[in-house]
């Protein structure tokens, strides 16, 4: 490896280091993550386009896909008012265990997804502790796609919270003050003033609260009924069809996935750009 | 920035105080938010996790021990131990040299190099349990070669490890990408031009900077080690006491009607996340100020 | 590169070599679910027979899960020495996927090398409150049905199997009849577990439905574990013979050089003890001679079809349960 070229692809610096850093780096994430994903795709790739879309376009994937979509989505979105509102109360209020409140957060990230699944299930089926009161209401939430929701819920809460939390942190309170001095009421200061700034953080963790749901399997299938066109998500389909022998169609629907969670990263990587431009602070 | 805001020490800052009257909600307001807030903490995540403990302690204490300590659990339990005693020293060197190698230069392809160490984190874990069956898998890529020299890595131990390597792969990195960026080369060119060299530089300026960041990393690394289930599934093949971790345990147990043995297992984990958590909690509070100031220093 | 291998293969045959020094002989039974309670005793009572027959002190280790799942994992590289699944099937792939097992391993031992028999009956709960007898009550408006998914769970084919055999009995063999009765039994089917134990759980733990279709051995033990005094068994009027197999994965026993022990693990199976074990698990022996009558009392007379009259699961996989096949049809919305 010549000097002149390492010159050319970075900048001078005086650190030491860079290429066994970097060599390391290549290395361990090929070895790892880029040649097994590869290995992946060129297994899809074998079935040929016809035979690869006729297996992605088959209405049961496409039901499975939906509702992972949909389910994600919703979750994602009550995330996103509950995670804004549970960040602007530990970050603005002071009330008693407003630490531990805060430490809790982070529970559903280190709790296993299998324990957290049936744990759930055992709150929420019909003869749980929530479910009991919820049936005498006529609502079932086990084993339907509401389970899928509260379970995808409880996965991805903290993230809002946790991308929220820092940048209202730091939240320049003069600009409040200014429009309350300007006469601003403070429900036009927090929608008009406040929020917007939020924006990109939010979006972040919507987005990221949105890629971490979507391939979420220990904590949905205790509590989804994993009925074909209704309640089966996607993780799952994989799964069945690697248990009928039928690899290519595991194969094909978990490139689908993969495509996805890469836009999904892409998409977060250009919220924090705008942002950056737009706020100089990241998500 | 992504995964990372997850562990930014949220001790940093504290509760206001009231001295914003002006920009403050009403007594009124203000209550209805916190008890809307604590309401949903206490339906999403307390009650969950009273229901495994209370689920776990149903037998009596007695049950509870005899189902932590009989052949099989414990045979999960050391596996567990051992799987992430491989996985995350692993992640946590490669973290450390991918941060090196992103924060501290500049290059072409940067970016990218990020979205890809990010990659694991959105993808499905059960795609992470399948990659590696359709590589190491006896129908997989390496798999006649393997098998011809007798050299098992699906089914086995090298299968988990690897899967849940996958699962955990960008929680150190991602913790201090953003760090080490923020703090810039100014330290360590400082100590190069005392006369320093790379590794003292390292040992002695940069982890220095890092180290609660680190910690961090460390902390969740292994909590998500720990608790892996989807991947570990795929690929394990769930032979008792030998690829059984604790997270398969619990699902074993659950589906033989042992109910109880099965949320006493569960508790264990559940208590490690608590663990998890408390010590975080605590080197936020204990040293907040330094976090602070690593995190701001330039 | 050179010297990367040659130091893989002396590790390689080192640890070869170390194995049977400082290991135990042991063995995996790759099982599916229900088997559980079963094989726990039945593996311990063959441990404790071949040391006193030779000495020599082995392990059998077991390994849990859908029968499909588990004989999937077999494809993939689990190292099992003996799979004991639900369906014939299941084996099947195996031996046309790795060429580990011989194909006429069903000759190899007695009874189609299925060393016990089971078949599908109802589990209603105490007092049959939906008052359910029979196939034709399991499509009413008002009952709920728990059954896995035949894609992932061998029970499951059986199950819809048994439904299939009534209904073609009770239409006279019109196929769009008994097609309309299985779709409609499947709409009734609030949640579609992965595996059997799942369902039963969902069934007993969580109170979903009013009955669930279940192997007999899984409907007894549900009973003993869980309570008799919350569900009681209805036999229908009509099931099927189910036939779980078992067979020696000679490819891995060869290479481990467990082919031995294997071998007379399976051949247990068919003897006095092993067929008391089986029938003490609830499932049905194929020696009943063998084992004392009082244990043969519970298990009652059915008019039991078999897979045969599906002409053999060679054909019944995929009609039913192949891609796009008739379960397939079944979930396919309307339009």
């Amino acid at each position: 490896m010549s000097g002149t070229a390492v010159m050319r692809f970075r900048q001078p610096s005086v650190l030491p280091g860079f290429g066994i850093a970097l060599g390391f780096t290549l290395v361990y994430l090929s070895g790892i993550v880029l040649i097994p994903l590869a290995a992946m795709i060129l297994k899809s790739a074998g079935l040929g386009w016809a035979e690869f879309w006729r297996i992605v376009g088959d209405p049961r994937t496409l039901a499975a896909i939906r509702l992972s979509f949909g389910a994600s989505l919703l979750a994602a979105s009550i995330n996103a008012v509950f995670g804004v509102l549970l960040a602007w109360v530990l970050v603005r209020y002071s009330f008693p265990r407003r630490r531990l409140a805060d430490a809790m957060i982070d529970l559903p990230f280190a709790l296993p997804t299998a324990v957290a699944g049936i744990a759930l299930t055992t709150l929420y089926a019909p003869n749980g502790w929530i479910g009991q009161f919820l049936a005498t209401l006529g609502l079932k939430v086990a084993y339907t796609p509401i389970g899928i929701v509260i379970a995808l819920t409880f996965i991805g809460l903290p993230f809002v919270v946790r991308t929220v939390e820092p940048v209202l942190r730091e939240f320049d309170r003069e600009a409040e003050e200014a429009a309350a001095t300007l006469g601003a009421t403070r429900r036009q200061t927090v929608f008009r003033v406040i929020l917007p700034s939020l924006l990109p953080a939010i979006l972040t963790g919507y987005a990221l609260a949105l890629a971490r749901s979507i391939g979420e399997y220990g904590s949905v299938i205790f509590i989804a009924g994993n009925i074909p066109y209704v309640s089966e998500i996607t993780p799952l389909l994989i799964v069945i069809r690697l248990e009928e022998f039928n690899y290519a169609g595991a194969t094909a629907i978990a490139a689908v996935m993969l495509a996805i969670s890469f836009s999904m990263l892409l998409i977060i990587n250009l919220i924090q750009a705008w942002s950056r431009r737009r706020f100089g602070h990241d998500g | 920035m992504t995964v990372e805001n997850m562990l930014v020490p949220s001790a940093a800052g504290t509760a206001a105080p009231n001295r914003y009257e002006a920009t403050s909600e009403t007594r009124g307001v203000r209550i209805v938010l916190i008890a809307i807030a604590v309401l949903f903490l206490a339906l999403f995540l307390l009650l969950p996790l009273a229901a495994v403990f209370m689920e776990a302690f149903r037998g009596g204490i007695q049950a509870y021990f005899a189902a932590i300590t009989e052949p099989d659990a414990l045979a999960a339990i050391r596996l567990t131990l051992t799987v992430a005693a491989i996985a995350v020293p692993c992640n946590l060197i490669f973290g450390v040299a991918a941060a090196w190698a992103i924060a501290k230069f500049e290059f072409k392809g940067k970016s990218l190099l990020t979205t890809l160490i990010d990659l694991p984190f959105s993808v499905s874990p059960v795609i992470s349990g399948l990659v590696y069956v359709l590589l190491f898998g006896a129908q997989g890529y390496f798999g006649p070669w393997l098998s011809a020299h007798g050299i098992q890595i699906a089914f086995a131990v090298p299968g988990i490890v690897l899967a849940t390597i996958f699962v955990t792969f960008p929680f150190v990195a991602r913790e201090l990408i953003p760090l080490m960026q923020e703090q810039g080369t100014g330290d360590e060119e400082a100590a190069l031009s005392l006369g320093a060299n790379g590794w003292q530089t390292f040992l002695f300026v940069t982890l220095p900077n890092i180290k609660w960041a680190l910690l961090y990393g460390v902390l969740l690394c292994n909590a998500r080690a720990m608790g892996e289930f989807g991947a570990v599934a795929v690929i394990s093949g769930k032979i008792r006491g030998l690829t059984n971790t604790m997270p398969l345990h619990v699902e074993i147990l659950y589906n033989e009607y042992a109910f109880s043995a099965a949320f006493a297992v569960a508790s264990l984990l559940a208590l490690l996340a608590l663990v998890t958590l408390a010590i975080k909690t605590f080197l936020e509070w204990r040293f907040a100020d330094g976090i602070a100031a690593a995190g701001r220093s330039h | 590169m050179s010297r990367f291998r040659r130091s893989i293969f002396a590790a390689v045959i080192t640890s070869l070599m170390a194995v049977p020094g400082w290991a135990q002989t042991t063995i995996l039974n790759v099982s599916y679910d229900p088997t559980r309670e079963l094989y726990r005793e039945f593996s311990a009572a063959f441990t404790q027979y071949w040391q006193q027959q030779t000495g020599e002190t082995i392990n059998v280790r077991m390994s849990h899960g859908g029968s499909g799942s588990q004989a999937r994992a077999v494809i993939d590289g689990l190292d099992a020495d003996v799979v004991s699944l639900a369906l014939e099937a299941d084996i099947n792939a195996i031996v046309e996927a790795t060429g580990k097992i011989p194909a006429d391993w069903r000759s190899q031992l007695p009874n189609n090398s299925a060393p016990y028999t089971s078949t599908i009956v109802f589990l209603v709960r105490a007092g049959n409150p939906k008052n359910i007898q029979d196939w034709d009550d399991l499509v009413r408006d008002d009952v709920q049905v728990i059954t896995p998914n035949p894609k992932t769970s061998g029970g499951a084919r059986w199950n819809l199997l048994a439904a299939w055999a009534w209904a073609e009995k009770k239409f006279g063999g019109d196929e769009e009849q008994v097609r309309n009765y299985v779709s409609a039994l499947y709409r009734n089917v609030p949640v579609l577990d992965t595996g059997a134990r799942g369902s039963t759980t969902t069934f007993v733990q969580r109170g979903i439905g009013d009955v669930l279709l279940a192997w007999e051995n899984e409907a007894f033990l549900a009973l003993e574990e869980l309570g008799p005094d919350r569900f009681e068994i209805v036999t229908p009027s009509i099931s099927i013979l189910a036939e779980p197999p078992v067979a020696l994965v000679e490819g891995n026993a060869e290479a481990k050089g467990t082919t031995e022990i294997a071998r007379a693990y399976l051949e247990y199976l068919y003897t006095e003890t092993g067929q008391t074990i089986a029938a003490k698990h609830y499932y049905r022996p194929f020696k009943p001679e063998l084992v004392d009558p009082a244990a043969l009392e519970r298990f009652v007379e059915i008019e039991l079809v078999t897979i045969d009259s599906f002409g053999g699961w060679a054909e019944a996989q995929p009609r039913f349960f192949g891609d796009g096949g008739i379960f397939d049809q079944i979930y396919q919305p309307a339009n």
